[in-house]
């Protein structure tokens, strides 16, 4: 039966789609392992989007590059701890490695951290202060993005020889994945532990500080009702520079580990569809919505995982971006919709 | 009170995570070096290994000794004729331009010191690869009447482009790389292909693979670009039945992640992958191949045969079957071109190298405009440091070679 949906398939696609169900149905378990990882990261910078996309209504794409220039933050933190680039792995035994990892992300979080809080310095805050209009805020966002990018790319090679530049960098690897264990005939490897178990931990941590802590409801207030969350005697200001200091460190200790999953995958245009795809996970959730970029992200890994095999690798992208118009198209508000700004008893 | 909390939270967090950092990198110092056995024993490098011609057979490399030298008989005359050099000399793609430029001006530098009476200039146009930049470029090349070659230009695409402006204008124009098999198919008269095409080095590594490595079954995987879709085709087609339809898949420019490919693979067991495209994907692309267990042997063409290749993929990298219609340079030509230029010769440097040679000779002969060159060239046959060089009136080399690479 799946022989002849698939010679049907293939005469009416001409060979560009294959309706690959056998491959789906077998490997099924294991692409939603590695779907999830991926989610998971999608969901840590998707974090970044609505946040920032709560508190000014100003869709952040330059948050991509923020990203981007976290990878690049914790392949520096790696040389500085004397680890050659050589594309091979290293093998410092599970202590040390967590140490070092847990360094590298720390200076990661610190550059993602402090480029966004920079990025909001240097160009929204200015545009805020003139009362600029909404989509003036876009597509000072949009040439941020590129600026940045084409900085690590031309500029950043000439003032630190080795770093940025046309080519990725050479990795460094310190962790070979190794499967752990396997469930339903998928392989779990410590790398995809790793990052399921570090993005919801982080998840978890910041909907506690949105949600339990003084800041937080900052952050909410000033969402909800800037002006009168000013009335009340919070500093839209500082609310707004620490918001785009979360979203930024959330985006260094994804970019960490993003680098472990991918470790060739740090160069200067590294950000850019990965910011995009977090930002669609962001919608497909409810953009503003917490809970909903970490549903959206681990959705859109999954799913996109599922349609590269269903339709061939090149249709990755496409899914994603499909399964964003469909959700959107009944929920306009994303699945969850959103909460950030809702006001709550 | 809370603001003050959370600056000091901050504080304490920066120094005390610069605390552990400078400790630690003390003693990392150490543990690193310990490691580093396994971390950079691989010296890993792209080498030449054979030569083979376009049926598949393996042919003795050129003898250097009867290469055509730029040198000449030293005592040529001439005046008021320069050469051109048109490609990639800045921009994304510039190590490239620069392999060929180097090539070419090793050679000019070898006649212009042994012909005191005939000193020739080389113009350089800088493309950055670009066919739209190209075409803006190709106009001061040709209005330029004391220019009567041009080396280039170096891609498919730019040449593609401009390829009708220097054929009308009567400009014989020697390209070191550009690989697309239709360029010789748009009936022009003034275009020569230093190198073999992409069905020559398609079909060959074909045979190559069935042949010489006896592979049974080949997955056969290629990216979104032209070079990679056309390669992937020919390849497939000169596999017949060898490849396996079941686990030749497609892949994108700037995709990172192969791990549904790799399942693919992996439930295939091949004996060989065929990758289709260049080294950015092919690093992270055989990585993953060898961390999900797959040990197939991974062959590719000139798009990976870069030493960036090797520098990302590392130890995976080791084993893999490179090709190219290139060919290296030898020992002897390699230390000129080093002491020349600052940097070791890459791929296309030889064939800039060798079509300069020629285009002086053709000066040296007393050639003084387009036509004399145009007939020169196109009656050429002589031996260079690479191959034999010798055009069909399409201007395909009527021998191309090409040179299997193996990275170890």
């Amino acid at each position: 039966m799946i022989a002849t949906s698939l010679a049907a398939s293939a005469t009416l696609y001409a060979g560009n789609i294959d309706f690959n169900i056998e491959g789906l149905t077998t490997s099924f378990w294991q692409l939603t392992i590695d779907g999830l990882s991926y989610g998971a990261i999608y969901a840590l910078v998707a974090i970044g989007y609505t946040l920032v996309y709560g508190v000014l209504r100003l869709i952040n794409f330059a948050h991509s590059e923020v990203f981007m220039l976290g990878m690049f933050g914790q392949y520096v933190a790696l040389e500085l701890l004397g680890f050659t680039p050589s594309g091979n792995a290293y093998n410092e035994g599970v202590v040390m490695t967590v140490v070092f990892l847990g360094l590298a992300m720390l200076f990661g979080m610190a550059v993602s951290g402090g480029a966004a809080v920079g990025l909001e310095r240097v160009a929204y805050r200015p545009l805020r202060k003139r009362g600029a209009k909404p989509l003036t805020f876009l597509i000072t966002a949009i040439g941020m993005s590129f600026v940045l990018q084409e900085f690590v790319h031309y500029v950043l090679p000439e003032i630190w020889p080795g770093l940025g530049g046309t080519n990725a960098q050479q990795p460094i690897k310190l962790v070979q994945p190794v499967e752990v264990f396997s469930i339903f005939g998928a392989s779990v490897s410590n790398v995809t532990i790793v990052i399921i178990v570090a993005a919801l931990l982080l998840t978890l941590v910041t909907d506690m500080i949105i949600n339990r802590t003084k800041f937080g409801r900052g952050i909410r207030a000033v969402a909800q009702d800037p002006d009168t969350a000013t009335l009340m005697g919070i500093s839209r200001e500082r609310v707004i520079m620490l918001t785009f200091l979360l979203g930024g460190i959330l985006a260094g200790a994804a970019a960490l580990l993003y680098t472990l999953k991918i470790p060739s995958g740090i160069i200067f245009n590294g950000g850019f569809i990965l910011g995009i795809k977090a930002f669609s996970a962001a919608v497909l959730g409810g953009i503003g919505n917490l809970r909903g970029a970490l549903l959206g992200g681990l959705l859109l890994g999954v799913m996109e995982n599922y349609g590269q095999v269903l339709f061939g690798t090149e249709w990755r992208d496409v899914v994603a971006f499909v399964l964003l118009v469909v959700v959107l198209m009944f929920r306009p508000t994303g699945i969850l919709g959103e909460s950030l700004g809702r006001a709550r008893v | 009170m809370h603001r003050r909390t959370a600056r000091g939270a901050l504080i304490v967090g920066v120094a005390a995570a610069l605390a552990v950092a400078g400790c630690s990198s003390k003693t990392t110092d150490g543990g690193s070096s310990e490691t580093s056995g396994t971390g950079e024993s691989s010296a890993l490098s792209i080498q030449p290994g054979v030569l083979l011609d376009s049926a598949g057979n393996e042919v003795a490399s050129a003898d250097v000794t009867d290469a055509a030298d730029p040198a000449g008989s030293g005592n040529a005359t001439c005046s008021g004729v320069s050469l051109a050099m048109a490609g990639a000399l800045t921009g994304a793609n510039a190590a490239l331009g620069q392999n060929i430029l180097y090539g070419a001006k090793l050679a000019l530098d070898k006649h212009n010191q042994a012909n005191p009476n005939c000193q020739v200039e080389m113009e350089t146009f800088d493309t950055e690869g670009d066919p739209q930049k190209a075409t803006q470029v190709a106009p001061n090349i040709v209005s330029n009447a004391s220019i009567v070659g041009l080396l280039g230009p170096a891609f498919s695409g730019e040449t593609k482009a401009t390829g009708p402006i220097f054929n009308q204008s009567g400009l014989p124009f020697l390209t070191a790389s550009a690989t697309n098999p239709t360029l010789t198919e748009n009936g022009w008269t003034t275009f020569f292909r230093g190198l073999g095409n992409d069905n020559s080095q398609g079909s060959v590594v074909a045979k190559y693979l069935t042949g010489t490595l006896d592979a049974k079954k080949v997955c056969v995987v290629q990216d979104d670009s032209d070079y990679g879709v056309g390669l992937a085709r020919v390849v497939t087609e000169t596999l017949g039945a060898a490849a396996d339809p079941a686990c030749s898949a497609s892949v994108k420019t700037g995709q990172k992640d192969f791990s549904a490919t790799v399942s693919q693979i992996k439930g295939e067991s091949p004996d060989a992958i065929w990758y289709s495209g260049y080294y950015a994907e092919a690093a992270p692309f055989v990585t993953q191949l060898r961390e999900g267990g797959v040990t197939a042997t991974f062959s590719s063409g000139d798009g990976t045969n870069d030493p960036e290749f090797v520098k990302q993929a590392g130890e995976s990298a080791n084993g893999a079957v490179l090709t190219c219609p290139c060919v290296p340079a030898p020992a002897a030509l390699a230390d000129q071109y080093e002491a020349l230029n600052g940097q070791a010769p890459g791929v296309y440097s030889v064939e800039g190298y060798d079509l300069t040679t020629i285009m002086l000779k053709a000066i040296d002969s007393g050639v003084k405009d387009r036509a004399g060159m145009l007939e020169y060239v196109k009656n050429y046959d002589g031996q260079g440091v690479g191959k034999k060089y010798q055009w069909n009136d399409k201007g395909e080399l009527s021998n191309a070679l090409i040179q299997i690479y193996k990275v170890n």
